[in-house]
């Protein structure tokens, strides 16, 4: 097993101010670990802080607290972040869920794939560049004709493949992607699955998956860690987690996703969770070996 | 039997458009009964929603009714006047949109919003149309309802804004009610708890629901009947467990094996090759043909007809005709109705 440690996230924090008697705490505390050539699933409901995790990995907003490790260097400091700039353009990328807004629509398909490579000064020479573009379409599954295009042009699916191209194109060795499949329809987001898990075994990128479906978590990822309020509240491998999940509050969100099964899902009972009388404090506990649950009197026996 | 309370024969809904014609509804006959849920599945651009609306006529007026009727409890409006349509919406008919805060009114409290529409509809006053409104707030289980009464929307959470706008489309009794996407846009612990709030409305008043989704797995829980869309048409109808256990059109087999929860971690997913058509001008043949690999020479010339399997049951491929090779549908499938 390699257990290299490629991003590492301690204790963090982000707190957004709105006005003197109202602090939004987003982040409040989250600790985690990817491994290389890892698929680190990140879920939790609407307004969990899972996309603002994404984002202060990435330094699109500054950390109010806690550190970012990536490869060791601690890329929440400005000076290292500095310093190791050109590592971290080249080997971080982040996908989005809005392909139509994250592509710039003046540009063309083959505009938009290149520009990082361009712009990291990877690929100077106008025949390499145009062989490596060819290639990282038909990775992604389209054909040259696309090249010409405007992102306006083409469907959501191949959009997102488009952007799956474009952070592909400096071979990164870590992924984040912020609910890649959420706006795309369920035959075209199996071909987008497949995409990704095909990708990550040719090239053993580590991969940090934010989704709130946790059908597509439990197919994909490796290690699943809950977030609620912008706490983890279970963090497990994954056949740890859905088979035998110990937080109440992961119960009930186990138990309310549907299942393609009318019989099965008529019979079901939902498990109720309140959560407005949920206690967020309390420590991560390693209960079993790599399963850990947020403990506190209350809740956990 | 009863009569049903809503019908649609051969009914197609295209637009006009620059570029041509856009056939989004193509030929649909479909009756719902009292008391029933149908699922309306299909994905995005299939037409699910176009046909819904034309139901309710609330589509633009580039968009025209080509052919066929739409009878409501036993009255053809498929020619009815703006003024007719506007006693049956919210009336006979009631529609859920995908999202609360877009259909709520920002600034007016709750309360008001469902008591316009009591009044609207019925004779009544002041007083018993906000006691209706109470009523409604406690039948999709809003505590503290009379609190509640005169809060605006923002004070609410999102299921809560949707058990809002559900108040509102039910609080005149309509027979009929279309809820599109009603519960996509919240969060799974929240739409399992909508879904079951249908579910209890629908015995307890007996209202008939169209239930409009492109989730698998809510459909499961809530419906009744299934059908499912393809380019425009009813490719395939039944009772759900005819539909989940014993599906008969090659799309509904793509569609079930394309999902992450019926298939094992390190599979590979199956997915549909291609993409859907664009309807500007819709193949002769079955629309889905191109993506189906166990098309035959047939599916590409001639639309295929409604082939019934059981008085509940039928489905469009030619695959069920006698002449057809017999195709055993895909593993995954199979697997799924044993267990």
């Amino acid at each position: 097993m390699n257990t290299e440690e490629i991003l590492s996230v301690c204790n963090l924090k982000q707190h957004f101010y709105i006005n003197n008697d109202l602090t939004i705490k987003a982040i409040n505390g989250v600790s985690f670990q990817v491994n290389k050539g890892e698929v680190f699933g990140l879920v939790g409901e609407t307004g969990s802080g899972k996309s603002t995790v994404a984002r202060t990995i990435m330094g699109i907003y500054p950390a109010t607290g806690g550190e970012v490790y990536f490869k060791g260097n601690k890329i929440c400091d400005q000076k290292i972040y500095k310093q190791n700039k050109n590592d971290i353009h080249k080997n971080m990328q982040i996908i989005f869920q809005d392909s139509a807004a994250a592509l710039n629509s003046r540009m063309t398909v083959a505009q938009i794939i290149t520009e990082p490579l361009r712009i990291n000064r990877l690929i100077r020479d106008k025949n390499e560049l145009r062989d490596k573009l060819e290639s990282l379409l038909s990775e992604v599954g389209l054909d040259n004709t696309y090249k010409a295009k405007y992102p306006t042009e083409i469907s959501g699916g191949q959009r997102q493949r488009v952007a799956i191209a474009r952070c592909l194109s400096t071979s990164p060795d870590l992924i984040i992607a912020d609910e890649p499949v959420a706006s795309l329809d369920v035959s075209i987001q199996a071909q987008i699955i497949n995409l990704f898990q095909r990708l990550q075994r040719e090239r053993g990128f580590s991969f940090l998956l934010i989704a709130h479906d946790l059908s597509i978590i439990k197919f994909i990822c490796d290690k699943v860690a809950v977030m609620f309020h912008g706490r983890l509240m279970e963090l497990a491998p994954t056949k740890e987690l859905f088979e035998n999940p110990l937080h109440p509050y992961i119960q009930s969100l186990l138990s309310a996703v549907p299942v393609p099964d009318p019989i099965f899902e008529r019979n079901k009972k939902h498990l109720d969770y309140d959560v407005k009388r949920a206690k967020i404090d309390g420590e991560l506990v390693e209960v079993s070996r790599g399963h850990f649950v947020l403990k506190n009197d209350q809740e956990t026996k | 039997m009863t009569e049903p309370v809503l019908q649609l024969i051969n009914l197609s809904v295209s637009f006009d458009t620059p570029n041509g014609e856009v056939e989004a509804v193509r030929d649909v006959s479909l009756s719902l009964n009292e008391g029933e849920i149908l699922a309306l599945v299909g994905e995005s651009g299939c037409g699910k929603t176009v046909m819904s609306q034309s139901v309710l006529k609330l589509l633009p007026k580039t968009s025209r009714i080509k052919q066929g009727r739409i009878i409501v409890d036993g009255e053809d409006i498929t020619n009815y006047k703006e003024k007719q349509m506007r006693k049956l919406r919210g009336g006979v008919l009631s529609m859920v949109f995908q999202d609360p805060m877009t259909t709520l009114n920002p600034t007016i409290p709750i309360g008001k919003q469902i008591t316009e529409s009591i009044l609207k509809h019925n004779k009544v006053n002041r007083e018993q149309a906000k006691k209706r409104a109470l009523e409604m707030l406690n039948l999709v289980g809003i505590e503290n309802s009379e609190q509640m009464f005169s809060l605006q929307p923002h004070f609410f959470s999102g299921g809560m804004r949707q058990r809002c706008v559900l108040a509102i489309a039910l609080a005149s009794n309509p027979k009929v009610l279309f809820a599109d996407e009603a519960t996509t846009a919240l969060d799974v612990t929240v739409q399992a708890k909508i879904i079951d709030l249908l579910i209890d409305i629908r015995d307890r008043i007996g209202i008939s629901i169209v239930f409009i989704s492109h989730d698998l797995g809510a459909v499961a829980r809530i419906a009744d009947r299934v059908a499912v869309m393809y380019a425009g048409k009813i490719v395939e109808i039944g009772t759900a467990e005819e539909v989940y256990y014993d599906p008969r059109h090659p799309y509904v087999w793509g569609l079930m094996s394309a999902l992450p929860s019926l298939t094992k971690a390190g599979e590979n997913l199956s997915s549909i090759p291609g993409m859907p058509p664009v309807m500007l001008s819709p193949p002769p043949g079955d629309a889905f043909a191109v993506r189906n690999e166990f098309a035959l020479a047939i599916d590409y010339e001639e639309m295929p007809p409604m082939f019934q399997i059981s008085p509940t049951h039928s489905a469009a491929t030619w695959l069920l005709d006698e002449r057809a090779p017999s195709i055993a549908p895909p593993i995954s499938l199979e697997k799924r109705a044993k267990a």
